[in-house]
């Protein structure tokens, strides 16, 4: 547990809008930096890997960064959002991509078959590791709002929290230090605030 | 379970929000952040802004009033009217809108729903379809309804999906302002058409007619405007009227 006043420090690759999260992390009083080099790291108590659009060139763009060995020997709290999260894994189906291989585990396409509607889009409930710190005090079948077409695939060893569309998927996984969301807390009403709340203060 | 969605809508009008009669008789119902979190406050899922003088006078939505908006909304919020280009489109993301609505320019030039899917995703690009129904069929008008276009709403859905289209946004015009219910019959038909979410528009008179739209058509989220912004539905009420009908809802 961190004592200290968290400080978080968003990875800056280029991947997408970030306006929403910063807002976030305002209207919560958390304060944050960019990280663009990997000495930046060490100016921060908590990262946060965002993302969104398509994981193949989200990797291809942190890969460009040069930050890769500096987030993988990571050994402070890390939290990767939507396709941030598809990001620690080990590949995605989406352009056939290799992941960062930080977690052990794919990233799917949803079957229409089974899901009916793709992308994923709307308030879905998740059921809830009720031990993990992530989700201190956020009660199980929260609601969250997710934005999606692909998933990574339930686990476990590391999931802890899981969402049904068509099938079940990893809402949130965990490795130690490494923590990932499928959904945006950040656009997800008072329960998405509470999180990055609890992450701050992991 | 993914929740159904109730939207309200802000049309909006140099900063301001108004919400017109079949989209003629503009009645100004205030200030669109306020309202905004208001609303989030109450419950609804997500917001749809419409700058419904954009297309009639060529202009572009503000970017300010999206900065404001997602600096104090915690909610997803879409942004439309005006947009015509990938650089339109881009800027309002950045100013932290979480999908862009586009409608006449995907008509005049429907590459641009490949281009904005292609650039941002298609989860980013929702496409507004403006209906009426003719003698020969359903047809897509443009401009609010003012001006009929030779696209058969079926067949422009269909492409769109194709195109990349993430999600329909779908106003009935025989329906818009009348408050008689949502055009089940088409949302149906659609619905059965495609494999993206649907929003209902356009009908909306009263808390029965959300429960209709979704145990009919099973669209995925239901939008309206005046009876929101009015108070003649509260949201908390109609979600506990729709859990209590058995659908969906996030409470």
């Amino acid at each position: 547990m961190n004592q200290t006043t968290p400080k978080i420090g968003i990875v800056n690759y280029g991947a997408g809008n970030i306006f929403s999260l910063k807002a976030a992390l305002d209207r919560l009083a958390l304060p944050y930096g960019m990280i663009n080099q990997a000495q930046d790291f060490d100016n921060f108590t908590h990262i946060i890997i965002p993302g969104v659009g398509h994981a193949g060139a989200a990797m291809q763009k942190l890969s460009d960064t040069g930050l890769l060995p500096a987030i993988k020997a990571l050994t402070k709290p890390v939290l990767g959002i939507c396709v941030g999260m598809q990001l620690i894994t080990n590949y995605s189906e989406e352009g056939n991509s290799a992941m960062t291989g930080i977690i052990p585990l794919k990233t799917l396409r949803f079957n229409t078959q089974l899901s009916k509607k793709v992308p994923h889009i709307g308030w879905n409930n998740v059921e809830i590791n009720p031990n993990n710190k992530l989700f201190a005090q956020i009660a199980n079948e929260t609601y969250f709002y997710f934005v999606h077409s692909y998933f990574i695939e339930f686990n476990t060893n590391f999931t802890i929290a899981n969402c049904n569309y068509g099938n079940i998927f990893s809402a949130a996984i965990q490795k130690n230090n490494f923590y990932g969301v499928q959904f945006h807390p950040e656009k997800s009403g008072q329960a998405g605030e509470k999180l990055l709340l609890n992450f701050a203060h992991i | 379970m993914l929740s159904k969605r109730i939207i309200p809508c802000l049309d909006v009008k140099d900063g301001r929000t108004v919400k017109g009669i079949n989209f003629v008789d503009l009645r100004d119902a205030g200030d669109p952040v306020e309202l905004a979190w208001q609303y989030s406050q109450q419950g609804a899922d997500e917001l749809v802004f419409l700058d419904i003088t954009a297309t009639v006078e060529k202009r572009k939505t503000t970017i300010e009033m999206c900065k404001a908006v997602a600096r104090q909304i915690n909610i997803p919020f879409t942004i439309g009217g005006g947009i015509s280009t990938v650089h339109d489109a881009e800027a309002l993301l950045n100013a932290g809108a979480d999908k862009i609505s586009i409608n006449s320019a995907a008509v005049r030039n429907p590459q641009l729903i490949n281009d904005l899917a292609a650039a941002f995703g298609v989860q980013f690009v929702v496409l507004a379809v403006d209906t009426k129904h003719l003698p020969e069929g359903d047809f897509v008008h443009l401009n609010g309804g003012r001006i009929a276009t030779q696209l058969q709403t079926q067949h422009w859905i269909t492409q769109a999906e194709q195109r990349g289209a993430g999600e329909i946004l779908l106003t009935s015009m025989d329906k818009d302002g009348t408050k008689s219910g949502f055009d089940n019959v088409l949302l149906t038909q659609i619905n059965q058409l495609i494999s993206i979410p649907i929003i209902a528009s356009g009908g909306a008179g009263k808390a029965q007619d959300f429960v209709d739209v979704f145990e009919k058509s099973n669209v995925d989220a239901a939008l309206a405007a005046s009876v929101f912004h009015y108070g003649e539905i509260l949201i908390p009420d109609l979600k506990a009227m729709l859990k209590l009908k058995g659908i969906e809802v996030r409470m």
